[in-house]
């Protein structure tokens, strides 16, 4: 593995560190931070939220965190490896490893069924198909679709889309899942189901959870919250 | 509110256009062209003929018919047309040329235009040729030079450039040479057997009535076996093969516009599906259907519009270019002009095709419902259409396809026929789209990789573009392919190769008193003929005592015209040839003959089908005076495209070796070096004889079939162009998708290389199928083509096949590299930033 491992006594128990992370964008001549020297840390299994007003840089510290994006200054170390040193495609094979996301808008393959879009992160690995339907099956049976298999996306209502990005999320069992306003489109019952589906799933795999959110009840539920104003990071409390 | 609705999407719009621009352009190059050339026709109808009447006969008019000429004749020119060789002693060359000795002031409409440019009035003073030019040029000849035509030597005082009322494709097959008539004699040509045209032009006097006088050469006509042009009939028959020739290609054109239509259903059919957020929302807003729909109908009848105009200002430009494509056939310069009627058509065609092609998408939306706005559902527009809606519009698109091609055709018939070919051919087009998509969900293999899946998987799942690929680029490639493989199945059955046992040289009119003098020739040069054939002429006198001018007079005959009055070249000899089987009767290979008894002949099946006789019919010859008695003893099939002397009918040995006659031999010289040295002796020896060089008869044939096949190909070309548009116009319609997914993708964890992969073996894919199919179906047309017109077993060109099917799979691919291009710059987060 050509990855930049990094060592340490005491981040034996850390899966996500972020140490010092800017991120500046342009626009035309003005130059927007929209991440301003963000430091924490958040530890294996553990459930966290990041909370802030629109346009505080949540989404954009997620991707970072996520390896979606290349900050500007600053590391992100997630599960021992440094994002900030490898190349896209390396970043990729990590996503594709240790990473499960779900999104506000669900993000689903529109010209793929439930299935095969659950199916789909293994499927980039190799794995073999058989193997890989009858795990995504289960997981869609877990999450109540076990009859809306071979639906495509526009077939399925709102919280169904989700609960397929639910099961694709956890598919390959990955070590922290990135969450980005998970019920920010789905009405309040939905939401609901949602919640316990992502809180049960993470609990059952033992994954780390890191949700985006404006939703103070669904941050009162995890370990921690991050709260975030003007790309600054205010606190990191604990919640009880 | 149509314009604003447009805003964003303008330079979408302008590719949807695109497919109308270059349909328009098509019918707006070609219908100009034809009003062009109609108009250059008339304004030079008399130099079509270069006289006000042509007389033509292969024998000296009948003195009747000569002293009626006098009559109304202001003056006259006589011209004698034959084939002969003509050798050029400067190069040593030689070539089978055709020969026309003019006496006479012809032409007196147009020029004979020579250079230098006082040849054409001189040569006949001079007694020197004038040859025509593009031979000088191959041969390093210059004026001042000789050739030598029969016995005589004439210094070329001039090149030929321009024949009034003859096309450049006229030299294509024997460069044309003028001589002097009066030297005729001293060529030593006009032997029993030459095969001879007499020609009279003659310009009228003054005042005389045409009517009257071609109401009197009719009737000289019916007994005096004679034929005529005036300068309206010659009009008609080029006007005619012009009209039958721009509608052949307006129909090609036709085909691009409609497949343009295609194009802006599909375009109209995305852009919809687009826009339903935008409908629903107005419909929320109190916007009633008929409001929803005229938004949109606007935008189509606007593309339209736009696309037509651009089309026809396109076309008129290509119609600049068009005469330097067929300038080789026609026969008159042609003088250029704006044709305004051919623009308004053409714009008006290319309205109502996108308008009416639109009106499938656009007539859906009026069933969009506000509650789109509420919640995103799957559509489909199919089902958003009633049963009557369809019924109506697939009746209004039939009737104007069918009423556009009547245009064209002026006949209702072949209109409906082209419209179901049309319906028939999109039908199986469609139909492959639908088995390749059902067979690629049916037999994904699933030990195949992700990428190979997904690719393969992408061309039936939804927004794919398998069906609107196949449509439209299909039919394109289906109609150039066509071409192409019919084109070679026909120089195929010329080709000859270099086998031993088949003749690459051909001399004939070797007289009598000659055939043994070539022989020895050949003996000397180490070759042995293949064939040495005997051939006497004769004409057919009756048919079981039924005179031939009473079966012509007949209304009901059913022998053809030609079989009755042609002159036949016969031979004899007592045993069937390689290249002919016996289909019925009895063969006679020998018959004692004393001058009355009935002699037996065999007959080739297809004259016996044109003169509509059976074996053991009668039939009297005309042997150069002499009637001989026959009867059908057998009949043949013969195999006339076998580069061997045929004939229609076959006497026995016996019975015509006293009659005058010539011969024909046939043989394999080893190298072109060899036949050319070959052909120099005998010339010099006996200039009489003509020698036909067949791998020069190929190459010419060849290039005459490229430069007609290349016309129709450029049309043909307009509706490939018009795929690829629409293919560009479907493929940019999915970008966002594709942008999408790929990034979803790489989110998700796919490595670049894995998300270029599954565009590629998708492109790629759909290239194989579009060219599979365009092939399947062009190898299907040719095949029939060639069983049904041309009477050939089609057998493919793999090469073709091949090089067609890369060609088009890299037009595919790269189209679609181009759709996705900058797709791997975007990084993942972008599609969360998008959407939050």
């Amino acid at each position: 593995m050509p990855f930049n491992i990094i060592t340490k006594k005491d981040n034996v128990h850390t899966i996500l560190e972020v140490r010092d992370l800017v991120r500046v964008f342009q626009s035309g001549s003005k130059t927007l931070t929209v991440v301003n020297h963000a430091n924490f840390e958040i530890e294996k299994g553990n459930s966290c939220a990041i909370v802030g007003p629109s346009g505080s840089g949540k989404t954009t510290l997620l991707g970072l965190c996520a390896g979606l994006d290349q900050p500007t200054s600053g590391q992100v170390i997630l599960n021992d490896t440094d994002l900030t040193t490898l190349s896209e495609d390396e970043r990729a094979q990590i996503r594709n490893r240790d990473v499960g996301f779900v999104f506000q808008t669900f993000q689903l393959i529109p010209t793929l069924t439930a299935l095969e879009n659950v199916m789909v992160p293994l499927e980039l690995r190799g794995e073999a198909t058989k193997t890989v339907r009858e795990r995504a099956v289960s997981l869609l049976n877990e999450v109540g679709l076990g009859d809306r298999t071979h639906h495509y996306p526009t077939q399925l209502s709102g919280g169904e889309q989700q609960r397929v990005a639910i099961a694709r999320a956890f598919i390959n069992e990955p070590k922290i899942l990135f969450a980005d306003e998970p019920t920010g489109n789905l009405d309040t019952e939905t939401g609901e189901t949602i919640e316990r589906l992502i809180f049960d799933l993470n609990e059952k795999q033992g994954t780390t959870l890191v949700v985006v959110t404006h939703d103070l009840e669904l941050a009162d539920k995890c370990d921690r919250i991050i709260r975030i104003k003007n790309g600054h990071i205010e606190t990191a409390e604990v919640t009880i | 509110m149509a314009w604003r609705d447009s805003r964003s999407n303008r330079r979408k719009l302008f590719l949807y256009m695109a497919a109308i621009i270059v349909g328009v352009a098509a019918q707006v190059a070609i219908t100009s062209f034809r009003e062009n050339l109609n108009q250059s026709i008339n304004d030079q109808a008399k130099e079509l003929l270069g006289a006000d009447l042509e007389f033509e006969r292969s024998a000296p008019l009948h003195p009747e018919v000569q002293d009626y000429i006098d009559s109304i004749a202001a003056d006259q020119s006589t011209a004698l047309g034959f084939a002969s060789m003509a050798y050029f002693p400067s190069t040593g060359t030689t070539r089978l040329s055709q020969i026309t000795a003019l006496e006479g002031a012809f032409p007196y409409f147009g020029t004979l235009e020579t250079d230098p440019v006082q040849a054409a009035s001189q040569f006949q003073q001079t007694n020197g040729a004038l040859v025509e030019e593009p031979i000088l040029i191959q041969f390093g000849l210059e004026v001042g030079d000789s050739v030598k035509i029969g016995r005589s030597t004439y210094p070329i005082v001039g090149a030929l450039i321009d024949v009034p009322g003859q096309p450049a494709a006229a030299g294509f097959f024997g460069p044309r040479i003028y001589i002097p008539k009066q030297t005729i004699e001293e060529t030593g040509l006009l032997q029993r057997g030459s095969r001879l045209e007499y020609r009279t032009f003659v310009q009228l006097q003054p005042n005389l009535d045409l009517e009257i006088i071609e109401e009197r050469l009719r009737e000289l006509k019916r007994t005096r076996d004679f034929d005529y042009d005036t300068v309206e009939e010659r009009k008609e028959d080029i006007g005619q093969a012009i009209t039958s020739l721009s509608n052949f290609l307006n129909l090609i054109g036709f085909v691009a516009l409609l497949l343009g239509g295609i194009g802006v259903a599909s375009s109209i059919f995305v852009y919809i599906r687009q826009k339903i957020r935008t409908i629903a929302v107005l419909r929320c807003i109190g916007a009633s259907s008929n409001q929803a729909l005229a938004i949109f109908l606007v935008q189509a009848f606007a593309m339209g519009l736009t696309g037509s105009v651009m089309g026809a200002t396109l076309g008129s430009v290509i119609q600049l270019f068009l005469p330097t494509l067929v300038s080789d056939f026609i026969p008159v310069d042609i003088d250029l002009f704006l044709s305004w009627t051919s623009i308004g058509v053409g714009i008006a065609t290319g309205v109502i095709v996108s308008v009416l092609f639109g009106l499938f998408p656009l007539l859906a939306v009026k069933q969009i419902s506000p509650l789109f706005t509420l919640r995103s559902i799957g559509i489909q527009f199919g089902q958003l259409l009633s049963r009557t809606n369809k019924v109506t519009l697939v009746a209004l698109v039939s009737a104007f396809i069918t009423a556009y091609a009547w245009l064209m055709l002026n006949d209702w018939r072949p209109a409906v026929f082209f419209t179901i070919g049309l319906y028939i051919c999109i039908g199986i087009l469609w139909l492959f789209a639908r088995v390749i998509m059902w067979g690629s969900r049916r037999f994904a293999p699933a030990g195949w990789s992700y990428e190979w899946r997904q690719g393969l998987a992408n061309l039936y799942r939804p927004n794919n573009q398998t069906s609107t690929l196949l449509l439209t680029f299909g039919l394109g490639v289906t109609l150039i392919s066509s071409l192409y493989l019919t084109q070679d199945m026909l120089l195929g059955t010329i080709q000859l190769g270099d086998q031993d046992n088949l003749p690459n040289l051909a001399l004939f009119d070797i007289q009598y008193d000659q055939n043994d003098g070539v022989n020895a020739v050949l003996e000397q040069n180490g070759i042995k003929p293949l064939q040495n054939v005997p051939i006497v002429t004769m004409r057919l006198g009756s048919i079981n005592g039924q005179r031939t001018t009473q079966i012509l007079a007949d209304t009901n005959r059913t022998a053809r015209r030609w079989a009755l009055n042609r002159e036949y070249r016969s031979s004899y000899r007592d045993s069937l040839a390689s290249t002919e089987r016996l289909s019925e009767g009895e063969w006679i290979g020998s018959f004692t003959y004393s001058g009355t008894e009935v002699v037996p002949v065999s007959v080739s099946e297809d004259l016996m089908d044109d003169l509509a006789i059976s074996v053991g019919d009668t039939l009297t010859w005309d042997v150069q005076g002499i009637p001989i008695q026959s009867y059908v003893a057998s009949t043949r099939l013969v195999e006339w495209d076998q580069p061997s002397p045929n004939f229609f009918v076959i006497f026995p040995v016996g019975v015509l070796e006293p009659a005058p006659q010539f011969f024909a031999t046939t043989l394999n010289t080893p190298n072109r070096e060899a036949s050319i040295a070959l052909q120099q002796q005998i010339v010099q020896a006996y200039p009489n004889v003509s020698a036909i060089d067949i791998g020069q008869v190929i190459d010419t044939i060849r290039s005459f079939i490229d430069k007609i096949t290349f016309v129709i190909q450029f049309i043909g070309l307009f509706s490939i162009a018009t795929g690829l548009i629409v293919l560009a116009g479907s493929a940019v319609s999915s970008r966002y998708q594709r942008v999408r997914e790929s990034v979803l993708l790489r989110t998700l964890g796919a490595v670049r290389h894995q998300v270029m992969k599954i565009q590629v073996i998708e492109y790629v894919l759909l290239g194989c199928m579009a060219a599979l199919t365009g092939l399947v179906l062009s190898v299907g047309t040719s095949y029939l083509l060639g069983y049904f017109f041309f009477d050939i077993v089609f057998t493919p060109n793999v090469l073709i096949l091949a090089t067609e099917a890369a060609i088009l799979i890299l037009l595919v691919l790269l189209i679609g590299s181009i759709n996705v291009r900058g797709i791997h710059h975007r990084t993942p987060l972008e599609i969360l930033r998008s959407e939050s």
